[in-house]
């Protein structure tokens, strides 16, 4: 069966609102309506995603702000410390909820809730899935980098106009993280598993130029550090918060762009792999 | 008040460990390294050049070590008393099993308590070797602040397991998690003085027995003295851990009762 084959058949016209396919996403649509209708069952845990970036950029900006003062970034100057580290937890919290939703919650129905299967036997495809999949972890990333940069805002750590672009941002780095974590997904057997991409999350947290400036790694450490694509979803971010704009900072969209896409298509695959045999 | 039986639960407990180790080991004992080095090498440089005197004197490596020891036995506590625990009574039903058996539902809190007890120490025992390693800790004072920690992380098992044994379903663990454990790991004394934080949340602190797990661990590891008396701290410390166990086999009886 061909993935990119038109789902229509000529049976379909009989329930035609609930299978035609929307313009945007195809089918992909019904999976977010989904998602949607399941989580008024389970708001609080939608709430409380948001909840933990603000913590750590209060706990991170005031607490640990108030014994750095301030930071100098290079090209800019000093900055205090809250206004350096809020881009990075944006760009890291965005990194996180797209890898937890694309991978701990499609694992759990793709395994336990065999839920993709039963979606199968109706008009949908597995490139549908992992696209609707990956839109709806956009739109609940979307969700929390809006609360965040309004956090952000009102508590003073917004210096430029441009931080607008960083919700755009941030859901690009969502859309790299989320495009890999779904290819990851399909591979994962167990919940041990999860061990793993907690371990892989982490250090890529901690260590992307998060906390502190490149400089400050030893000069033989920072090309590792550029290996990591948060590293650029931290650049990306900060450059627009801080309003410090650069042609760089497309490159740094571009690495996202290509993890998405190169994700996208080869979880579609898997996909279709695992569930259509 | 460890019946024979309940040491049978631990037993099954390190039984079921044998299968499923790999699904928790590794971020148990690299977390907190991890943390270490990107806190207290990285960020480290950036507090020494500017607030030494805010830490009473030491660099930031050495203030924070304790603060983790102590931070991450809860967070591997508060753990063990949530997703083993639903498992058990919900998913996989093995409280259930159990139960058929002279096992009674308070063999069952004690005997996860227990287990949640030999890891949370295991791991602190690695966690102050690899710190000592970094020249964080001294080794003996560092031994001495896992006493603190590990009565801490038990407290936590027990009042977690205590909640999530009355839960109908996982969302409460998230819940938990991010509304309670998360924040206090961060703000608990951690990663900065309590008195970076604004007065009126300040005095709050001495309500939250991670801080007293803190204060014990940090003041045991530098060899100072903690904030207020050692008296209350280890008081609250302990009568925290004393009265989760009560709750929790209250609970479990309550859950589990046929």
């Amino acid at each position: 069966m061909s993935l990119d084959a038109p789902a229509t058949s000529g049976r379909s016209q009989a329930l035609p609102l609930r299978t035609t396919p929307p313009v945007l996403l195809g089918r992909g649509a019904r999976l977010v309506e989904r998602n949607l209708l399941a989580y008024r069952q389970a708001w609080l845990v939608f709430v409380s995603g948001l909840v933990e970036p603000v913590f750590y950029l209060f706990a991170v900006g005031v607490g640990i702000g108030g014994l750095v003062g301030s930071v100098e970034v290079a090209g800019i100057g000093e900055v205090p410390y809250g206004v350096f580290v809020a881009p990075a937890l944006l760009a890291a919290s965005s990194m996180n909820g797209a890898v937890l939703e694309s991978t701990f919650n499609v694992f759990a129905k793709l395994k336990w809730g065999k839920l993709y299967d039963a979606m199968l036997v109706t008009p949908m495809q597995p490139r549908d899935i992992a696209v609707g999949e990956l839109t709806w972890a956009l739109m609940r990333g979307g969700v929390y980098a809006l609360g965040f940069l309004l956090v952000a805002w009102v508590t003073g750590l917004v210096v430029s106009p441009w931080a607008l672009l960083a919700l755009p941002a941030s859901v690009l780095i969502g859309f790299g993280f989320a495009g890999i974590g779904l290819l990851v997904t399909t591979y994962l057997k167990s919940w041990q598993d999860f061990d793993l991409v907690t371990m892989a999350l982490l250090p890529l947290f901690l260590f992307s130029a998060t906390f502190y400036p490149i400089e400050v790694y030893p000069a033989a450490l920072q090309p590792i550090v550029f290996l990591s694509p948060l590293t650029h979803g931290v650049a990306l971010v900060r450059g627009l918060m801080l309003g410090d704009l650069g042609w760089a900072l497309l490159g740094h969209a571009a690495v996202f762009v290509v993890l998405g896409l190169v994700g996208l298509r080869l979880a579609t695959r898997r996909f279709a792999a695992l569930l259509v045999s | 008040m460890a019946r024979a039986v309940t040491l049978r639960v631990v037993e099954g407990h390190a039984r079921q460990y044998r299968h499923t180790w790999r699904g928790t080991t590794f971020s148990t004992l690299v977390t907190p390294v991890l943390f270490l080095s990107a806190m207290g090498l990285g960020l480290g440089s950036l507090v020494d050049a500017s607030a030494t005197q805010t830490l009473g004197g030491v660099d930031y490596l050495t203030w924070l070590a304790p603060g983790l020891l102590a931070a991450a036995a809860m967070q591997n506590g508060a753990g063990d008393g949530s997703f083993p625990v639903i498992a058990g009574i919900k998913w996989e039903k093995t409280y259930q099993a159990a139960l058929n058996t002279p096992v009674r539902p308070a063999d069952l809190t004690l005997g996860n308590l227990l287990w949640a007890v030999v890891r949370a120490s295991v791991a602190a025992l690695v966690y102050v070797v690899v710190a000592t390693a970094f020249g964080a800790m001294h080794l003996g004072r560092g031994l001495l602040a896992i006493a603190p920690a590990v009565v801490t992380a038990a407290g936590f098992c027990a009042w977690i397991s205590a909640v999530t044994a009355q839960m109908k379903t996982d969302q409460g663990l998230a819940a938990i998690q991010r509304f309670f454990v998360m924040p206090l790991f961060l703000f608990a004394g951690t990663f900065f003085p309590v008195s970076q934080l604004p007065d009126a949340i300040e005095r709050f602190v001495w309500l939250v027995p991670l801080w007293h797990g803190v204060e014990l661990a940090r003041a045991l590891s530098l060899g100072t003295t903690p904030t207020g008396p050692w008296g209350v701290h280890v008081a609250v410390v302990v009568g925290f851990l004393a009265l989760g166990v009560v709750l929790s086999v209250w609970s479990f009886g309550r859950r589990l009762h046929r």
